[in-house]
């Protein structure tokens, strides 16, 4: 990233970086998210889920454009929303490993989109008051859609965690799998401590801890249990991600990779 | 497909307000397992283009209709009451709007 | 169309003296543009011909989403991401809005999806043709739903209610999706020549199938005649096919491209005096087998419903087991 070199005002250039790396953070995990829902279009259990999902994954794009397009005024090297999802590399995405996962079944499709609505609508609330008015004003937009994502995925988590015995299975077995990648989400690195000092956003363990007691709630309802020793999978905010994140980009990015530097 | 009879989704009647102060309008129907599914399915298929500011949802066999046999003496002797509309009435112009 | 081939009774119209009482009062009703609503009485033939024609409509959404649903993931920038992703998200809200008005005729949704995966019953024979390139997603919002909205404008005006209706609805929602087709054409056209070239390849193959959509000529066919008189159809498919190329040819010549058929040329004589091209005959044998299974993807379209319906039969269950427990909860307490 050329953040670090960008020239600014003394009183500003400290913020910049930090609200660089949220941006991008943000940009890239509702590009990735939308970017696995958006797979099941065609493919979903019943033609209302088909209808709802997409709705969540459109929402997802509209926010990555916002994300990635205010990354890229803040790094001022001239690149576009579209720069940034469609000509870097897997090391340079900083999307959490949770989001990139397989898609599996629509159970562990729908455990994905509840552990990560769960953090999300509670961290967009604190981006709300965040030092950067841009934030905000991404964060007020994205909140208002989360907030249903949130009320959606949480409805299907407790429905069919106490659905039949089949449907109860999936969903735990959905959440064991899940619940570590969750944890990257919530276990804060250099960056994060760095934007949160800088105020442009919450402490993550403010965040993780709204978010926990959120799922606990939601998972008593569902009759199910969060693993309580899982060890955090993590990497994706480094750039380390999985062997399935590079073969998702392949796909993702081809048309621009073939035909570079054309308009589509 | 299935070897056994599977239970299918009920059928909703779905009516959107579509402006404050209208009344709600039946847009159409689609599946649910209850009705607060119901209500989640019909602002994710009938409201995808910001077309209302409230849904109802009714299970479609709890609706009573006419059947079709009844419309001439349910709705005849309506047509009757002509003194029900408020064309029925010659106001003159200089009272104004009423 | 959407609906290619849809048997009606078999049998010519009736005329009005050749009707008992009911017959001909219904039909009359038709006559005068009286809409036919749900539990109103109608002829045995009249409802089993437009679960047949709503129910093909609606398969033709749900297969529909499939071969452009193929390139979400590929889309070249975000915006086209968004745009695709909520075309083929219309497509199954268009598949819903007709499965639900086929249901006033008293079929549920799920007995026609069994139809559609045991593969009795037909969808649109355009959708088994493979999308290879970015440009087919141009080429089908403009060609194949240029085909498609010209069927369904004038089944607004269609003699039953509730299928009406739905096709007021698509229509208005569906105003967007042909246009964002030819806006793809218009770029890749003014593009790189990599990117003409698969504008023009993806004419050449899209064409034909395009026209094929209409379905073969009906000039002489008693369930057209049937089905006209119901008011479940509007127009012969030749005229519709023909209005097509005659708006299609110049869209064509505007994005500089060549309609991949040598026998186009302008004829003043046509459409009653006012002009329209001359075009060479479609491989009817081509439409026929595709019709029959044997397109290069029917199998694969079919199979994707097969398994999105079988693998999610646990998540629809469960839903409904929930849903069952609850109220039996609300009446225990």
């Amino acid at each position: 990233m050329g953040v670090e070199t960008i020239r600014k005002p003394a009183d500003t250039r400290v913020a910049v970086k930090p609200a660089f790396d949220l941006a991008l953070r943000m940009g890239d995990n509702a590009l990735i998210l939308a970017q696995r829902n958006a797979a099941w279009c065609g493919h979903a259990p019943a033609l209302e889920e088909d209808i709802a999902l997409a709705n969540v994954a459109l929402d997802l794009i509209g926010q990555a454009k916002l994300w990635l397009g205010y990354a890229g005024e803040l790094e001022g090297e001239g690149r576009s929303a579209d720069d940034l999802a469609f000509l870097r590399d897997g090391r340079e995405f900083r999307n959490v490993l949770l989001v990139e996962t397989p898609n599996g079944d629509f159970g562990q499709t729908t455990m994905r989109q509840w552990l990560y609505d769960s953090w999300h609508h509670f961290m967009l609330e604190g981006l709300k008051a965040s030092s950067d008015e841009r934030i905000v004003e991404i964060a007020e937009k994205s909140a208002k859609e989360v907030a249903y994502h949130l009320e959606r995925s949480t409805d299907l988590v407790i429905r069919l965690g106490d659905g039949t015995d089949e449907s109860h299975k999936r969903m735990q077995d959905a959440l064991d799998y899940l619940w570590p990648f969750a944890r990257e989400l919530d276990v804060a690195d250099d960056a994060d401590r760095a934007i949160a000092a800088a105020g442009i956003g919450p402490d993550l363990a403010s965040v993780a801890e709204k978010a926990l007691a959120y799922r606990s709630e939601a998972l008593s309802q569902a009759t199910l249990t969060a693993p309580t020793d899982a060890v955090p999978r993590k990497g994706g905010k480094a750039g380390v991600h999985s062997e399935a994140f590079g073969f998702m980009l392949a796909e993702m990015q081809v048309l621009q990779r073939t035909h570079p530097g054309v308009k589509w | 497909m299935s070897e056994h009879k599977r239970k299918e989704w009920p059928l909703w009647e779905v009516f959107v307000r579509g402006q404050h102060g209208l009344s709600h309008r039946h847009v159409g129907s689609l599946h649910a397992p209850d009705a607060e599914m119901a209500i989640n399915n019909a602002r994710d298929v009938y409201t995808r283009r910001s077309e209302g500011v409230s849904l109802w949802v009714v299970p479609a066999d709890a609706i009573t209709a006419t059947s079709p046999g009844d419309k001439e003496p349910l709705f005849e002797p309506a047509n009757d009451k002509v003194y029900r509309h408020p064309t029925f009435y010659d106001i003159p112009d200089e009272i104004g709007h009423m | 169309m959407y609906a290619q081939k849809v048997e009606s009774t078999g049998a010519r119209p009736k005329s009005l003296d050749e009707m008992d009482p009911q017959e001909r009062a219904f039909q009359e009703r038709i006559d005068a543009n009286i809409k036919i609503e749900p539990k109103e009485w109608m002829p045995e033939g009249y409802r089993k011909t437009l679960i047949r024609q709503i129910s093909q409509h609606a398969h033709s959404e749900i297969v529909g989403q499939l071969p452009e649903g193929n390139w979400i993931t590929r889309a070249p920038t975000l915006d086209r991401k968004a745009i695709l992703l909520a075309k083929v998200q219309d497509e199954a809200g268009h598949g819903l809005y007709l499965y639900c008005a086929a249901e006033t005729l008293g079929v549920t949704r799920d007995q026609l999806t069994e139809q559609l995966l045991s593969g009795k019953a037909k969808y649109s024979s355009i959708f088994n043709y493979p999308t290879l390139t970015w440009a087919d997603i141009g080429a089908i919002g403009w060609l194949v739903d240029g085909a498609a909205i010209m069927n369904q404008v004038p089944l607004q005006r269609c003699s039953y209610g509730p299928y009406s209706r739905a096709m007021i609805r698509v229509c208005k929602e569906e105003s967007f999706h042909q246009r964002q087709g030819y806006d793809i054409m218009m770029v890749l056209s003014k593009g790189s020549e990599e990117q003409r070239a698969m504008a023009q390849d993806a004419l050449n193959r899209w064409w034909w199938p395009s026209l094929m959509m209409f379905g073969p000529s009906d000039a002489e066919s008693v369930h057209s005649a049937q089905s006209m008189a119901w008011g479940i159809k509007q127009d012969s498919n030749d005229d519709l096919r023909q209005k097509f190329v005659d708006q299609t040819v110049p869209q064509a010549e505007y994005l500089g491209l060549k309609v991949p058929d040598d026998d186009i040329v302008w004829n003043e004589a046509k459409n009653d005096g006012k002009g329209g091209y001359d075009f060479g005959e479609v491989n009817w044998d081509e439409f026929f087998d595709v019709l029959a299974g044997n397109g290069p993807c029917n199998a694969e379209r079919l199979g994707a419903r097969v398994k999105a319906w079988e693998d999610g039969a646990w998540f629809r269950d469960g839903l409904m087991a929930h849903a069952d427990k609850q109220a039996a909860r609300k009446i225990a307490a």
